[in-house]
């Protein structure tokens, strides 16, 4: 089973600077901690406490899965997820 | 330093001071590894504040898809402060994720003068850097030999 995930540039050194690693599971949560075994530390950059952290974007092919299932959105062989940090900023 | 032309330095201006009080944000894409502004791309703020800016998720994906199929990555990253200096703020920088970016700030407090300036933002650090405005530099009708 392959799901490709695509890594935004500041997170590459956890990839050994690969743009796109592969990874399994059935939920978001699963592939996560599957990736994290493999390039330590990535989980956490994407997670905190309460869920997917605020401002990294998650998306299971064109959605946002923040409108799909958070973490638990489901996914499967030939999906694409892309991870994007969010651009943001302001005045303080 | 960033080179920029004419008509993008005035595009960003522009867009900034027609959102103002919001702040504005944008992208300007140009070819990867080229460091050349090229194309503006004017974002949604989807926060829609006079404090803060983010790009609609779905817009960002969207942008950051196209440029990748055009061999594109964002060589610019500009936002507007609307009562203070065009300075990256605390929030600025702890958001900064393209490293090798311009990050452009402009700031509208003052209706008749727009202030202009960008940053490399990396590892949290910031530095400014001058801004060259100059017609060489490729921009929409840009004309003459190559």
């Amino acid at each position: 089973m392959a799901i490709e995930v695509r890594i935004p540039t500041i997170l590459r050194t956890y990839t050994g600077g690969a743009k796109s690693v592969e990874g399994s599971g059935a939920t978001l949560a699963e592939l996560l901690g599957d990736l994290d075994s493999r390039h330590s530390g990535l989980r956490e950059r994407l997670v905190d406490g309460s869920g997917l952290r605020r401002f990294v974007n998650v998306y299971l092919n064109d959605e946002d899965v923040r409108f799909l299932g958070g973490l638990e959105t489901p996914v499967k062989d030939g999906d694409t997820v892309t991870v994007l940090p969010a651009v943001a900023g302001g005045q303080h | 330093m960033l080179t920029i032309a004419p008509e993008l330095h005035a595009k960003i201006i522009a867009h900034a001071r027609a959102d103002h009080p919001d702040e504005a944000c944008g992208v300007i894409a140009g070819p990867a590894g080229s460091d050349r502004p090229e194309r503006f791309i004017p974002m949604i703020n989807a926060e829609r504040s006079p404090t803060f800016y983010r790009f609609d998720s779905i817009e960002q994906f969207r942008v950051w898809r196209e440029m990748d199929e055009r061999d594109e990555e964002p060589v610019v990253i500009y936002h507007s402060h609307t009562a203070t200096e065009a300075y990256p703020s605390r929030t600025d920088v702890s958001y900064a994720s393209e490293p090798d970016a311009h990050y452009v700030l402009v700031s509208t407090r003052d209706l008749d003068v727009a202030e202009f300036r960008s940053f490399r933002i990396v590892d949290a650090v910031v530095t400014e850097e001058e801004v060259r405005v100059a017609a060489g530099a490729a921009g929409p009708g840009a004309g003459g030999p190559e």
